[in-house]
């Protein structure tokens, strides 16, 4: 390993420009002419739009433009997409409700637009979108999953009878059935996994040109996939067409896979800018994230597991109902089916499992993926009822764990995944002995003396990242294939311009993608610029979300350096008379092995570009790109302790230690590892503890401030202890897995199973709040007893 | 926000002449409540008037039984007080527990008082340390002061200057926060003065705000200790009740709590 190379820990590169206040994010670009936007929202959860009255808005200072759905409709743009779908049990495609990026007939959400003032100043637009005036004739609505799909429910969209998208299911029914009534114990739990907003540290922005001479627009956006981004624009919204089309994704502060998708605002930005002829910037404020940022989770499952005499899993059944909000956000339809129903086979050996999704339209945000997408829900569930089993069985949560894991690979589960490599025990025993599981009982006694109720909980979680060979995902009905594409450049002086499909929005790309070219070409990292986030730059990419930019991103990466080190190696072994076969590249110099025949690197790269002394017949340059289609799905794995200490006379919780052993492969810069998991568990803590979602029953939002919707803060959280096992990924060349989502999606059942430990009460949703504690630990009866004893 | 013209006023009197002449003014303090709901476009002035400047609001004095703080001080420096921590050192204890470091830096006595927002600290302090709240014009208790929610005895345009609290014989503050906001879900600060009185407030779980738990003070008169209190409870009906916390869930919070102040006596750490 070498100080700057693939296992180094590194600084990151960006950070200098982040701490220093010169990122560049959307909303600090300006152009000439540009005015700004400010969105007519509706106030209603469900409401008919009526006439639409702005002239006393268009008289207002500074205003050029009202512009509303109607007439959005009149110049053809398009409803938005939802990119992958999925066909219900009967066989019949998904029921899709339209959504026009501003609505002219009907609003669905609180918060939904419905027409835009574009004005000299923010404040101007403000003032007179607040001036504009709606006739609502408001609808019954409905806010909550299980009331949407009751009988007499308030209908939302025409295209879906009963409010539902598709009831969808995978796996064996009737063998599952069978083997429940062979069981010697069945485990049975309600489940809610809670609906969180994102919260992106910076909202959701875009500024849209529109360049008349060359009928070209350019957007800037906070995006995490520029180039889907312009091909759904212009395949599908028909703002542009793509050659037409720059979309840039500057500096993004956090996405969590929020900014994903493409957004009303981003559509209507870009129409308004040729429409105005004049560039139209829109930010978002907090007010608008907490609105129209699509949420995450929001599941109702029910769920039961089957165990034999010798506590062996023999089938494992599902019902799970998912939230999907007002319309079909861009990838919504694969998030509880194709992301969350092929994991439920955990780390376990289980022969069998059946689950039915069904999945719902509410009066509410549309819900997407968001940090884990599926697997945390999934990982809720299985980690939920693996714990509750072992309590149920009195054997010890450990114990019954190992008694299932699965030990052989590759090992294919009843739900399509093939699981490539891991060793589940090697980072369930890590942790164990990482948090002193064995000496919990006398923490517990002590902390009981000092009136305080403490409990453990484990949560051994299994995910699917990269997401995922083209073929495989196409096949299960995604709209677009999952590849990544790179192309390394390397300049005449030898220095090295790397431009990647993938997005960094927080990840640090710019220093692990160094880390792995300084690697593999012996080049100083200060002569590696990462280039990313540019249509115009970058030929394609399909962008970050899923832990893919490792696996896949930098795969790609990887195959474009093997195409420049073969020709430099041809070039050198021509230039040294050597054979190519024995040249070998390393610290910056090109060698002859075993010889002291040797040139400098950039002595090769500039041989290249002054074509002065090729082999016969070779190109000049030194560039190539690759596209690299994943062989399979990565498969993260690892185990969690969570240790929590509980207040019995107010229900507070204080977590008291956590442990993370991961195991993601190989790892290319182990401090950005750590971050990535401390950001993960930080958010799944806050999932467990504190962050929930909430609309009343009338679908206006009630936790629309951070007054009200509460994040996790650094008090809250403890020092994390972290550590990693290793099993490389056999699926890419890099034997990377992922680790982005890996803390979020691991962390909320350990916490959950901890609580429950300590105030003996398993009855406990998230997030587990202090007054739910406290009701929990009262129902259970003498917690307060327990303690004081 | 709403555009709007911002003076400063360098005396009480300039502060009062500015705000009478505007039509729909308001005083700016710390600005750390009134400047978000001016962002979120929830209020809206032509005029604000910054009482920052006037340095008849600053400062700390102690004057026989009594502990004066100018309505422009800010949290961060009644928390730092070598003063308030000799006089009252659970005060210096409720300030410095009062949101986080920016609030504390940027947020006043003054402020706090004037808006009156029933999960405020500084209320309970001022109730139950018989604080006298001293305006332009006049002086008034603490128990006249604090009317309704977000509601005062301030007339239009009237200006805290400052409040004299009563220094007791011992005092305590706990509380317990709320999640999301970190302000009290239920505060309680109980104090035994030299004349032998018990004040025991409560602010952050009543339904009508800050308010008097006179049973406890009853209570905790013949045997200020956490044991007086054993079985003592407030009705959740009179508790306010939300996403955060049930009413029940509040009055358990303030039995605990006032427990938990008793155990803070004398110190300049609040309980949390
Ligand atoms: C993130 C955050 C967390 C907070 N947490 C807490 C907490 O835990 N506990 C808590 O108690 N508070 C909390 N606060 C509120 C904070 O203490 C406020 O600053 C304070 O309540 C108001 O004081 P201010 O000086 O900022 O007043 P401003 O916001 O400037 O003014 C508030 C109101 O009082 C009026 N006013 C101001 N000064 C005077 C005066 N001298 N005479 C008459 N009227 C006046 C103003 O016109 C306005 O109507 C928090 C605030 C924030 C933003």
């Amino acid at each position: 390993m070498s100080v700057e190379g693939i296992g180094a820990r590194v600084a990151r590169k960006e950070d200098k420009r982040f701490i220093t206040g010169q990122g560049r994010y959307v909303d600090d670009m300006s152009v000439p002419g540009m005015k700004h936007a400010a969105f007519v929202r509706s106030p209603h959860a469900h409401a008919r739009v009526g006439a639409i009255n702005a002239e006393a808005a268009r008289a207002m200072p500074g205003v050029v433009a009202v512009l509303t759905g109607a007439e959005m409709a009149a110049d053809g743009i398009g409803n938005l997409i939802c990119g992958w779908m999925i066909h219900s049990k009967d066989g019949s495609p998904m029921n899709m409700g339209a959504w026009p990026a501003l609505a002219s007939e009907t609003v669905r959400f609180v918060g939904q637009a419905v027409a835009v003032v574009i004005a000299e100043t923010k404040s101007q637009a403000r003032d007179a979108a607040e001036a504009v005036e709606v006739e609502w004739e408001e609808l019954p609505a409905v806010s909550d999953v299980l009331g949407a799909i009751a009988e007499g429910a308030p209908q939302i969209h025409p295209e879906a009878p009963g409010n539902l998208i598709y009831d969808w299911e995978i796996g064996t029914k009737d063998e599952v059935e069978k083997a429940f009534g062979e069981a010697a114990h069945v485990t049975r739990m309600d489940l809610t996994n809670n609906r969180l907003i994102p919260n992106a540290m910076e909202p959701r922005a875009a500024l849209a040109r529109y360049d008349a001479a060359d009928d070209h627009f350019t957007l800037w956006t906070t995006s995490q996939n520029p180039h889907t981004a312009r091909l759904v624009l212009s395949a599908f919204y028909n703002v542009a067409p793509e050659h037409k089309l720059r979309v840039v994704a500057p500096d993004v502060g956090g996405g969590f896979g929020s900014k994903i998708y493409i957004y009303p605002e981003e559509i209507t930005c870009l129409w308004a800018a040729k429409k105005t002829g004049v560039p139209v910037k829109w930010t978002g404020d907090r007010s608008e994230a907490f609105l129209t940022d699509a949420h995450g989770r929001d599941h109702v499952t029910v769920a039961e597991m089957a165990f034999d005499a010798n506590n062996r899993i023999t089938a494992f059944k599902i019902d799970t109902i998912a939230n999907f909000g007002a319309y079909m956000s861009l990838f919504s339809s694969a998030v509880p089916t194709y992301l969350y129903a092929t994991l439920l086979s955990g780390q376990y050996d289980i022969p069998l499992i059946h689950c039915n999704v069904r999945a719902v339209y509410t009066n509410t945000a549309p819900v997407d993926a968001y940090r884990g997408a599926g697997r945390p829900e999934a990982t809720f569930v299985v980690e939920r009822m693996m714990e509750t089993a072992a309590r149920e069985l009195s054997v010890s949560p450990a114990e019954l764990r190992r008694t299932n894991f699965i030990r052989e690979f590759p090992h294919q589960t009843p739900v399509i995944m093939l699981y490539d490599a891991g060793d589940y025990e090697a980072s369930l025993n890590a942790a164990l002995e990482a948090s002193d599981y064995a000496g919990f009982a006398a923490r517990k006694a002590e902390a009981q003396r000092r009136g305080r109720l403490r409990g453990i909980g484990i949560s051994c979680y299994i995910e699917a990242c990269g997401i995922a060979p083209s073929k495989a995902v196409g096949s299960l009905g995604a709209g677009v294939g999952l590849w990544e594409s790179a192309e390394v450049r390397v300049n005449p002086v030898g220095t090295i311009e790397v431009l990647t499909g993938s997005h960094s929005h927080g990840q640090g790309h710019e220093t692990t993608f160094a880390q792995l070219v300084a690697s593999r070409l012996g080049v100083p990292l200060d002569n590696i610029a990462i280039v990313h986030g540019d249509t115009d730059s970058v030929q394609f990419g399909m962008g970050t979300y899923g832990s893919r930019s490792g696996a896949v991103g930098m795969s790609a990466i990887s195959r474009a350096i093997d195409k420049v080190e073969a020709k430099a190696k041809k070039i050198a072994a021509h230039l040294l008379e050597a054979s190519e076969g024995d040249i070998e590249i390393a610290d910056g110099e090109v060698r002859v092995a075993g010889t002291d025949k040797k040139l400098g690197w950039h002595e090769v790269c500039l041989a290249a570009y002054t074509g002065h002394n090729l082999p016969d017949g070779m190109e000049p340059g030194l560039k190539e790109g690759a596209f690299y289609d994943p062989a399979n799905f990565t498969f993260p794995a690892g185990a969690y302790v969570c240790e929590v200490e509980i207040d019995p006379e107010t229900g507070h919780t204080d977590i008291v230690q956590f442990v993370a052993a991961d195991d993601f492969g190989r790892i290319i810069n182990p401090m950005i590892v750590e971050g990535q998991v401390h950001g993960g568990i930080a958010q799944g803590i806050g999932q467990a503890l504190l962050e929930g979602c909430v609309y009343d029953e009338g679908g206006q939002l009630i936790t629309a401030t951070y007054n009200d919707y509460a994040m996790p803060r650094a008090h809250d959280l403890p020092s994390f202890r972290v550590s990693t096992t290793e099993t490389i990924c056999p699926s890419n060349p890099l034997g990377i897995k992922g680790c982005g989502e890996a803390g979020a999606i691991g962390s909320p059942p350990a916490v959950i199973n901890a609580i429950t430990d300590a105030i003996g009460n398993n009855d406990l949703s998230m997030p587990a709040t202090p007054e739910k504690v406290w009701r929990a630990l009262h129902a259970a009866g003498g917690g307060l007893r327990e303690a004081a004893e | 926000m709403y555009s709007l013209s911002y003076r400063r006023a360098s005396s009480v009197e300039e502060a009062r002449r500015l705000f009478k002449e505007a039509s729909d003014a308001a005083y700016l303090a710390g600005g750390h409540t009134l400047l978000p709901a001016m962002k979120q476009r929830l209020a809206a002035h032509d005029v604000l008037v910054d009482l920052g400047a006037i340095a008849d609001m600053k400062g700390i004095g102690v004057s026989g039984d009594g502990l004066t703080i100018g309505g422009g001080v800010t949290h961060a420096e009644v928390a730092g007080s070598q003063e308030v921590k000799g006089a009252i050192p659970s005060l210096a204890a409720l300030a410095g527990s009062i949101g986080d470091a920016q609030v504390r830096h940027r947020g006043t006595l003054g402020g706090s008082i004037a808006n009156n927002d029933p999960a405020a600290d500084y209320p309970a302090a001022a109730l139950a340390l018989a604080a006298t709240i001293r305006t332009d014009g006049r002086e008034i208790a603490a128990d006249d002061f604090f009317t309704a929610l977000y509601e005062t005895a301030l007339e239009e345009g009237e200006i805290v200057t400052g409040v004299s609290f009563r220094i007791p014989e011992t005092a305590g503050y706990a509380k317990f926060r709320n999640p999301a906001s970190r302000y009290p879900m239920a505060g309680v600060f109980v104090a035994r003065h030299k004349d032998g009185t018990v004040r025991v407030a409560v602010t952050g779980a009543g339904n009508e705000g800050v308010f008097r738990w006179s049973e406890a003070e009853q209570a905790l008169s013949g045997n200020f200790a956490a044991e007086a209190l054993a079985g003592l409870s407030v009705d959740p009906d009179m508790m306010m009740g939300d996403i955060h916390g049930s009413p029940e869930y509040r009055a358990n919070l303030v039995a605990v709590m006032a427990r938990r102040a008793l155990g803070s006596l004398g110190s300049a750490e609040a309980i949390i």
